[in-house]
């Protein structure tokens, strides 16, 4: 145990590194998916075009290519970003957006038409009637789904580990090579940093989803 | 009888002119002209299939036409967009399924467009919404969720939602067709009040005691046409056409 005292520091920090590039992605991607999947659902076509294209791209590349272009790529086009940590929040959020727009529009279609009809039929324009009435019922549907998403985000930060960003996932390389005697201490260490994170997530996902459910 | 509004003016509050409207191949709507004035009550009645439903859907263009013309209160329903949300606002609208909002309270189903469209105080709106759920027999439910309703008493909360727009006119698309046999009645009640009160509707249903009890006048589709268009009383005791005859003949004779 006096290796894992000895690189307390180390592995605590690559922790909250972990912690705070999921929950920053999450939020980004949950804003961003949600304008998307508005976006997919208005009756205006460009709009619908412009994000189900947004879509078919992140959701078809891989992960590890979204980052190597926001790395590597873009500076081709004098553009970088200020920090690594942040270009690891930029390809994270804009790769789960896709998945998060996918899972909301499931929610979105399983509304009853006639939620937005009445809406509609009231008075309400697109935009209203889609953040009153039809987001707030899709979100509830989706709990589970989105929770996924979460979790799978959660474990795609370690990509980041490949692109200098020193996460769970980096420290679990740098400790390994130094104290190779102390390798499933560390794997051990890692696993567990992980899991922190989302063990209670799938708990706070259950809870979630019973406090929402809507009867009909 | 309803009793003639004050604001009675010459000009008809909805008016369709030389409406058209196909689904694919299918023409529903066919070379449709009906005019309704104020204060009146217009039952849609007609087989299945018949373009009633459509017809209804189209007044406040949940439906759009292809061809033709509807006017409401003079103005031309407008293409999407706010303009047509903000006509939509006057017209109320009551749907066969209730769609009462599923994640809001009753109370909040009846505030919630006089709060977010006619920007009313929420302090406003909720003493206005408890007088309407009052009226409809519902306002010991305020706080209950919809599926916590029977479904009589839903659609009563849709008619209160519906009128705390104060519209100049309200649809009813089948108001009574999902319901238990003895649900229908509670609501047909406020609907024959409201009909009473001078409250101008166009209601499509099967309700044909409806139509004899509130109705100025009945409205006859069948094959996306208006057949017939009489008061009442002509309708049905003496129907012109061989078609309503023999619908009449069908759903009397139980």
């Amino acid at each position: 145990m006096g290796f894992l005292t000895d690189n307390a520091d180390l592995l605590w920090s690559a922790f909250l590194t972990t912690l705070s590039l999921a929950v920053t992605s999450g939020v980004c991607a949950l804003v961003l998916g949600t304008v998307l999947a508005g976006m997919r659902v208005s009756p205006v076509p460009p709009l619908r075009g412009l994000a189900t294209f947004y879509v078919e791209v992140f959701r078809n590349t891989p992960l590890t290519v979204v980052f190597f272009f926001l790395v590597f790529g873009i500076v081709q086009i004098d553009l970088s970003f200020p920090s690594r940590f942040i270009a690891a929040v930029a390809a994270l959020s804009l790769y789960t957006a896709a998945f998060v727009c996918e899972a909301l529009r499931s929610g979105i279609n399983a509304v009853p038409p006639g939620q937005a009809e009445a809406a509609r039929a009231l008075g309400l324009d697109f935009g209203q009637s889609l953040r009153t009435i039809v987001l707030p019922q899709a979100f509830r549907t989706v709990v589970p789904p989105l929770g996924n998403v979460w979790i799978a985000l959660a474990k795609n930060t370690s990509i980041a580990a490949g692109f200098a960003v020193t996460d769970l996932t980096a420290a679990l390389q740098r400790l390994s090579n130094a104290n190779a005697d102390q390798l499933l201490l560390v794997f051990a260490a890692i696993v567990a940093g992980y899991l922190v994170i989302t063990l209670p997530s799938a708990w706070a996902i259950r809870v979630i989803e019973k406090r929402v459910a809507i009867v009909r | 009888m309803p009793c003639v509004t004050s604001q009675q003016t010459g000009a008809p509050l909805v008016e369709l002119t030389g409406v058209n409207k196909w689904f694919g191949d299918l023409h529903v709507l066919q070379d449709i002209d009906l005019s309704i004035d104020r204060g009146e009550v217009v039952v849609v009645i007609g087989p299945s299939g018949s373009g009633k439903s459509t017809l209804c859907r189209a007044i406040n263009r949940l439906e759009s036409i292809q061809q033709g013309e509807i006017r409401i209160d003079g103005q031309k329903l407008p293409e999407e967009g706010k303009a047509l949300a903000k006509l939509r606002s006057d017209v109320g609208m009551v749907f066969q399924s209730f769609n009462l909002f599923a994640h809001k309270t009753i109370l909040q189903n009846v505030t919630l467009a006089p709060t977010r469209v006619r920007r009313q105080s929420k302090a406003d709106a909720e003493r206005r919404a408890r007088e309407l759920l009052d009226r409809v027999g519902v306002g010991h439910q305020a706080d209950k969720y919809p599926a916590q309703l029977s479904g009589g008493q839903q659609q009563r909360v849709a008619i209160a939602r519906a009128l705390a727009m104060d519209p100049k006119v309200i649809l009813f698309d089948e108001p009574t067709s999902a319901l238990d046999p003895e649900m229908i009645n509670e609501v047909l009640d406020v609907m024959t009040s409201l009909a009473r009160e001078g409250m101008t509707m166009v209601v499509v249903t099967h309700e044909m005691g409806f139509a004899r009890r509130a109705a100025n006048r009945v409205v006859f589709m069948d094959g996306g046409r208006i057949v017939e268009s009489a008061d009442p009383q002509t309708f049905f005791t003496n129907p012109r056409s061989e078609r309503a005859r023999d619908f009449l003949s069908k759903i009397l004779e139980h």
